[in-house]
């Protein structure tokens, strides 16, 4: 099909499907933590606006969370069904940790979801608070197995290779891989960037609407509180990231720096803004280079180096010209956010936070950006990391399940249809639900459910009966 | 050496696949008998029977992926890259069939028959491509050491196809029992001479599939007809009809209301057992066992630890939200 390979169109089939999946843990994360602090303030403060974003919010939290595991289900097939021959080397080392983050959803799906959707007026606030608190720990320690994986794919200890499969020797040392606690601080804090973003952007638009209730202003200054702290950070930790990468990966930094080779007569490293980065010329066309830049920020010293993709054998290089461009547009959203949260805590001093239109059109335009820079993020990791599966010891080449080109087309446009019809009306399904508000005046004691009581203790019946899902092509005229 | 942790991983795996059958077949099943069910009402009371439960099914089969994945990496990636049309067009309908299920609830009445549709199709689907797969399980596979040397195409066989419309008759008659169970009047006197018809259909598969695999696959004749074995074993295809015998018996009273789903689970567990007995110890048939295909100890007792302490909490909270949900489903009165 367009002339790729089937090697390629296995890649595209992956890629495509963990693309979809991501975003909706992404907002999974983060609003689970989001709901914790509504709840755990509502208790202490016993402010009535907390409950009315609990409600607001869960909801929503429940649509995504359904998408998420129906997304989910493919992926733990897909290892399987695309990439045979890893699962055959590798599994007995990622097959564990998969199994243990399948086992930790399903622990907080059978435990504490159904309490923390239905049972508002079932327990007590104590033992609600608990539930909510759980699924948030669930995800997150979801999340940790699921980047504990893939780390150790990208930076593989503790393992032997015995009779051509791997052989786990320590599994300390496996899941606290040397990217492991990078990974795991940037992937979420991603999420809770993501999901402030997201916040942001709905009260945004209400606000832009002329709907200013408190609930809608209280939700809007804490996603940019949460802006101006973790924004920083981010960069803080990424940068930490790049330095962990460089150290062990240092074909991915020289390739995302679209970095050739060392002047003999540069006593420092510059860093190219722009450029085109050409694999077949082995150049950086049209490059804006800023001086001792590149030096400052991957050596942290005026004169540092780093090594050339040219030091690399050409089939040992990721292809640079895609990752140039993902990492920047990463880097670029993170600036913006950190814009966003400066412009915010300005706009706050004024007494102005809720008043200027500019600023809000600004906020809801970086709605996306969480999420956009969680994708240009992975495949900056995913491509980077090429062309190998496990880093160094195994190549995706000699990774990937014997299937035709024929086969894996079908497949694929199946699944490129299947996806944006289904997640493109789920998620036309929650912008309905997030444009129609938080309902005012809901006080502790009336039921999230609207007083029906036979509900089934599933995500999706947690949603109001008068939101309608339209198949895609009518959803997209709203 | 100890403990044999193959075979405890193969007994959870089968145990897993086993609790996947039978409960997500019988919400298969809903979606296989919606065809014969043309009215709105009935069909949201069909539904609603199977509303707080059906996602809570579908997640023995990730477990179970992923504990293929853990125990026998070999097989997980033999199986599912061997199977993968049928296992991708299974997804396909799953994921179409969660999806429609839900969000046929909120549709406005305009939007309804389209997630309607789709939940019926994502249900024939889905269960049409895991007879398949089970079928080319059955039927064996082309090996190159341990990668597999065959083509796509090749799980697409008579047989194999045949598997896939017999499961359609299995779920169908799980789903039309549980119906019985869970509904009153008119609909379940409908599925009650329905399953009738389904169940005469699932013995006579039964039938052919005990004869059609002995004559193609010899190991399997072998098994089940040499000496001993044929002691041991001829109890299962007794029971078979011995079930199927009661079950005709009891659809024909009019008091009966759970013995008709029992008893189709009882037939569904003893073909399963039948298929048990003619696989074992085979995790790739023909020739790769259970204990060729294990993932080193170091990985499949770590991973135990964790499978054994979630697994009984699982079921308690399977058995309980059963419960909660117990009891009949009337018209009108909706979950929703
Ligand atoms: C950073 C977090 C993260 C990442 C990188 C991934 N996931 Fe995920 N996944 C989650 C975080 C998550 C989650 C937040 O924990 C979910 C969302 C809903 C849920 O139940 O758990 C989830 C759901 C989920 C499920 C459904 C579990 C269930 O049935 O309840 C499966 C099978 C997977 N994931 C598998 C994968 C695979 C194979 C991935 C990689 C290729 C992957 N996930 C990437
Ligand atoms: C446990 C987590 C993950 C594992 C084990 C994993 C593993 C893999 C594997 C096996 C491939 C195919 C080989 C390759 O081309 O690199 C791949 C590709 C890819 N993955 Fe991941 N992945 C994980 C998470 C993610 C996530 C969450 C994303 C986010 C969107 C992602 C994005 C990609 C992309 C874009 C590719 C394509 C790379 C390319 O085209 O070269 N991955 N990954
Ligand atoms: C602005 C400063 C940032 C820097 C310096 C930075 C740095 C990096 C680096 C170097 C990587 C690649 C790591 C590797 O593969 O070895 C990476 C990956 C990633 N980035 Fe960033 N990043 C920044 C901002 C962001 C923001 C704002 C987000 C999202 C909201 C984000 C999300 C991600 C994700 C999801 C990945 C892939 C997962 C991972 O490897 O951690 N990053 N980042």
């Amino acid at each position: 099909m367009l002339g790729l390979s089937a090697l390629e169109l296995a890649r595209l089939q992956f890629a495509f499907t963990v693309s979809f999946h991501i975003i909706f843990p992404a907002i999974t994360i983060g609003l689970a933590s989001y709901l914790t602090v509504l709840e755990a303030l509502w208790l202490i403060r016993r402010n009535p606006v907390y409950v009315e974003l609990y409600h607001f919010w869960s909801k929503i939290f429940a649509v995504n969370f359904g998408m998420g595991v129906v997304s989910g289900l493919v992926m733990a097939y897909e290892f399987g069904t695309n990439w045979s021959a890893f699962s055959q080397f590798a599994g007995s080392i990622t097959g564990p940790l998969l199994t243990y983050e399948v086992l930790t959803a399903f622990f907080l799906e059978a435990g504490f979801l159904g309490v923390m959707l239905f049972g508002w007026n079932k327990v007590g606030p104590g033992l609600h608070m608990f539930a909510t608190a759980m699924v948030a720990l669930g995800t997150l320690i979801s999340t940790t197995w699921i980047l504990a994986s893939n780390s150790w794919m990208q930076t593989p200890q503790g393992f032997e290779v015995v009779n051509g499969r791997v052989v786990p020797t320590d599994w300390l040392a496996v899941i606290f891989n040397p990217s492991f606690p990078f990974r795991l601080a940037h992937m979420t804090l991603a999420a809770y960037l993501s999901t402030a973003l997201f916040v942001a952007a709905a009260a945004a638009w209400h606000l832009l609407r002329g709907r200013s209730t408190p609930a809608i202003r209280k939700m809007f200054s804490m996603a940019l509180w949460m802006l101006l702290f973790v924004a920083p950070v981010q960069m803080f930790v990424g940068d930490a990231h790049g330095l962990n990468t460089l150290e062990h990966q240092p074909a991915k930094i020289a390739a995302i720096e679209g970095h050739w080779q060392n002047d003999p007569n540069a006593t420092s490293l510059p860093l190219i803004a722009f450029g085109i980065p050409d694999m077949k010329a082995e150049e950086t066309k049209y490059a804006i280079e800023i001086p001792f830049l590149g030096s400052l920020i991957l050596t942290h010293t005026l004169h540092g180096k780093i090594p050339g993709l040219k030091e690399f054998a050409p089939q040992d290089r990721p292809n640079s010209t895609i990752i140039f461009f993902t990492f920047r547009i990463m880097v670029g959203l993170g600036l913006a956010m950190l814009l966003l949260g400066v412009w915010g805590a300005y706009q706050r001093w004024r007494g102005k936070l809720y008043e200027t239109r500019l600023f809000l059109l600004f906020a809801l335009c970086m709605g996306p950006a969480g999420l956009i820079a969680v994708l240009a993020g992975w495949i900056t990791t995913e491509v980077g990391r090429q062309p190998w599966v496990v880093y160094g010891i195994l190549r995706t080449q000699d990774a990937v399940s014997n299937h035709s080109v024929l086969t894996l087309s079908v497949t694929l446009v199946m699944f490129i249809v299947m996806y944006f019809l289904i997640f493109g009306t789920g998620i036309g399904f929650m912008l309905k639900m997030v444009a129609h508000g938080p309902d005012e005046g809901r006080g502790s004691m009336s039921p999230p459910d609207g007083g029906q009581v036979h509900r089934p203790a599933r995500p999706f019946s947690a949603v109001p009966d008068t939101i309608n899902p339209a198949p895609l092509r009518e959803t997209s005229e709203i | 050496m100890g403990i044999d942790l193959p075979l405890i991983w193969a007994v959870i795996i089968a145990f897993g696949v086993m609790m996947y059958v039978i409960m997500d077949g019988f919400d298969l099943g809903i979606g296989i008998l919606f065809p014969f069910v043309s009215d709105r009402q009935e069909r949201d009371v069909m539904v609603n029977t199977v509303a707080p439960v059906w996602d809570g099914n579908e997640t023995w089969l990730v477990l179970g992926g992923a504990a293929m994945f853990a125990a026998f990496p070999l097989a997980y990636g033999f199986l599912l890259s061997a199977l993968y049309l049928p296992l991708m067009f299974m997804l396909a309908g799953l994921i179409w069939r969660g999806v429609s299920f839900e969000f046929r609830f909120k549709a406005s009445d305009r939007h309804k028959p389209f997630w309607d549709k789709a939940f019926a199709w994502g249900s024939y689907i889905a269960t049409f491509s895991q007879g398949v797969a089970l079928g080319a399980f059955i039927n064996g596979f082309e090996l190159d050491g341990t990668t597999f040397a065959g083509t796509a195409l090749d799980c697409f066989t008579p047989f194999s196809i045949f598997t896939g419309f017999a499961l359609m008759v299995a779920y169908a008659l799980l789903g039309s029992t549980w119906l019985i169970m869970k509904t009153i009047g008119d609909l379940q006197r409908r599925m009650r001479d329905l399953a009738q018809w389904v169940s005469i259909a699932l013995l006579a598969i039964i039938i052919i599939v005990s004869i059609w695999t002995p004559l193609e696959h010899p190991q399997v004749a072998t098994r089940w007809l040499s000496f001993p074995n044929l002691f041991y074993f001829a109890p299962v295809p007794v029971l078979v009809l011995g079930a199927t015998w009661l079950h005709l018996r009891v659809l024909r009273s009019r008091e009966v209301h759970a013995a008709p789903f029992i008893l189709a689970l009882l037939m569904i567990f003893l073909g399963y057992t039948g298929l048990a007995i003619s696989m074992w110890p085979n995790i790739i048939p023909p020739s790769i066992t259970i204990w060729q295909a294990a993932a080193p100890p170091e990985s499949m007792g770590f991973a135990l630890v964790g499978t054994l302490l979630i697994i009984p909490v699982i079921l308690v909270y399977t058995a309980w939200s059963y419960y909660v949900f117990r009891g009949k489903q009337a018209v009108g009165e909706g979950y929703h």
